[in-house]
């Protein structure tokens, strides 16, 4: 891997973004939006009151923690439906560059967002409700990469299809992370799935980390197997992914979609 | 050292049932300026494609610089360039930040200067510091070929490179392309339906129909095998004829 070509793409990723109103809100906007709604809703519990007040640190920390997730996903993909839409594929991939160039250079602007998110919502969210981020410590960075990491692998996979099957399968970069909300536990614990789900659940890397961190903020300290358990299937779900992705891409260049899709 | 820079052996693609390249065989020496014609789906944007790596021949060999493509890609890609007037560059980024991601992809050693220079030649430097989107597609197909000099490359594939271009910008860039073919020696192969482009820059010419090459040979030799006054009259000849033989 070249690092000359990677800091090429990483800066025309950021300049690209940085100059698009849709992406800036997609950093700044929406979700502190998600923040506000839940963090109100989180305000109104209380108020009707029979509710753990734990519930509400609970809330809010997993409102964080999942849009790290989706800002890592989404980088990768839109990343690369922004050469897409602006017919720039095929100077893309007539240049010398590696995919695992353009691959790594995606994930570090996946980083770069889910850092800046994660600062801009922990800062909000220890003025409007008093929530210190800061008290999660190093477990926090912990979940943090595992999050990361799921979000690249779901990135890649999503950006796969897309090359595949082209403009029809867009939409999956942005319904992606919302199919597996449900069985990943954000909100409310796997033990309050149908039972024949919960199997289920518990094959998702991001299950853990928010199982993990509900009991980390009730009893003060990160159960490290949680950690253990996310990073080993993130593993597996980096694997398969990238061979997902790989075999997809190998697919586009044999239908002549590298070139169809660019222009 | 060979003198081929693209060696092309019974390159083939299929999409489906629909061939789009069919046997296509030939050489390319260096510094020879290669014109790749045709009617619209004669298979000439396919056939670069598969050049550049970015479409899987269903077979065939290519060979570029002595090795194979698409086994060395990106050693391939570093000495080669690429410009089609149906690309473009991110509209939301200045022209000249376009250049500099590029050069920077390509390793470019003085960018700054070599931007500067480029834009000068393609009488765009006072468009520098504008948004690549708010160009017209004139500016932009200037810049398109801006972008594919950036590295000086060895080999470059121009499709359709003055599509968009007015008569009197089409003739600057002919010029300034045999300008800097003169002084760099590169080699360059050209599909263009501008039949004064291929006469002008073309040392050597290939017909293609249905993805086959029918003809091949100078501007000269070609108007005299078809008995025409212009390769215009070949063209169309050509493209009406369903089935033609190779002359
Ligand atoms: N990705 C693709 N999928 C299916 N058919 C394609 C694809 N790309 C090109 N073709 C077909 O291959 C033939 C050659 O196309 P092309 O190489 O673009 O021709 P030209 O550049 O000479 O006009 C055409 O019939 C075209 O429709
Ligand atoms: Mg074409």
């Amino acid at each position: 891997m070249n690092l000359r070509v990677i800091k090429a793409l990483i800066l025309k990723y950021i300049l690209i973004w940085s100059r698009t109103s849709f992406r800036i809100m997609d950093i700044f906007f929406w979700p502190v939006i998600d923040l506000l709604v839940w963090g109100f809703v989180t305000v109104y519990m209380l108020k009707v009151g029979n509710v753990v007040p734990s519930l509400i640190t609970f809330l809010i920390a997993a409102i964080i923690f999942w849009n790290i997730l989706y800002r890592s996903q989404q980088v990768v993909c839109v990343s690369f439906l922004d050469d897409v839409w602006s017919r720039n594929l095929l100077n893309i991939f007539a240049s010398p560059i590696r995919t695992s160039e353009y691959v790594t250079a995606t994930y570090i602007v996946g980083l770069i967002q889910s850092v800046i998110v994660m600062c801009l919502l922990g800062v909000l969210a220890y003025f409007l409700y008093s929530f210190n981020f800061l008290i999660l410590g190093i477990g926090a960075a912990l979940l943090f990469v595992n999050l990361l990491l799921m979000g690249w692998a779901l990135g890649l996979f999503t950006t796969g299809f897309i090359l595949r099957w082209g403009p029809p399968a867009e939409g999956l970069a942005w319904a992606l992370p919302f199919l597996v909300q449900p069985i990943s536990a954000v909100f409310y614990p796997v033990s309050v799935l149908p039972a024949w789900l919960q199997p289920v659940a518990w094959c998702v890397p991001s299950t853990y980390v928010f199982e993990g961190l509900r009991q980390y903020l009730a009893q003060g300290h990160l159960d490290i197997t949680y950690v253990q358990m996310a990073f080993l299937l993130n593993v597996a779900y980096m694997v398969v992914c990238g061979l997902v992705f790989h075999f997809f891409f190998e697919e586009a260049r044999k239908l002549g979609y590298l070139a169809k899709f660019g222009s | 050292m060979t003198d081929k820079v693209i060696e092309v052996k019974n390159l083939s693609k299929a999409f489906g049932e629909r061939t789009a390249v069919d046997g296509l065989s030939f050489d390319t020496r260096r510094g020879e300026i290669l014109g790749l014609l045709g009617a619209n789906g004669a298979g000439k944007t396919t056939s670069m494609h598969m050049l550049l790596g970015l479409t899987t021949p269903t077979s065939g060999l290519i060979q570029i610089f002595g090795k194979a493509m698409p086994a060395h890609r990106v050693e391939i890609l570093q000495k080669m360039n690429f410009a089609s007037a149906y690309q473009f560059l991110p509209y939301n980024l200045r022209v000249w930040e376009n250049l500099y991601i590029f050069a920077e992809i390509y390793g470019v050693k003085n960018k700054r200067k070599k931007i500067d220079e480029l834009l000068g030649i393609f009488e765009l430097s006072h468009l520098s510091n504008h948004t690549t989107g708010r160009l017209s597609s004139g500016e932009q197909t200037r810049l398109n070929l801006c972008k594919a000099l950036l590295n000086d490359p060895e080999l470059l594939l121009l499709d359709e490179p003055t599509a968009s271009l007015d008569p009197d910008i089409a003739d600057k860039v002919r010029k300034a392309l045999a300008q800097l073919h003169k002084e760099t020696g590169m080699t360059i192969i050209n599909t263009s339906h501008n039949m004064i482009d291929v006469h002008e820059l073309c040392s050597r010419i290939l017909f293609m129909q249905h993805g086959k090459i029918i003809a091949e040979g100078s501007a000269d030799e070609i108007l005299q095998k078809y008995g025409s006054e212009t390769l215009e009259e070949v063209f169309i000849t050509i493209a009406r004829n369903p089935v033609s033989q190779k002359v």
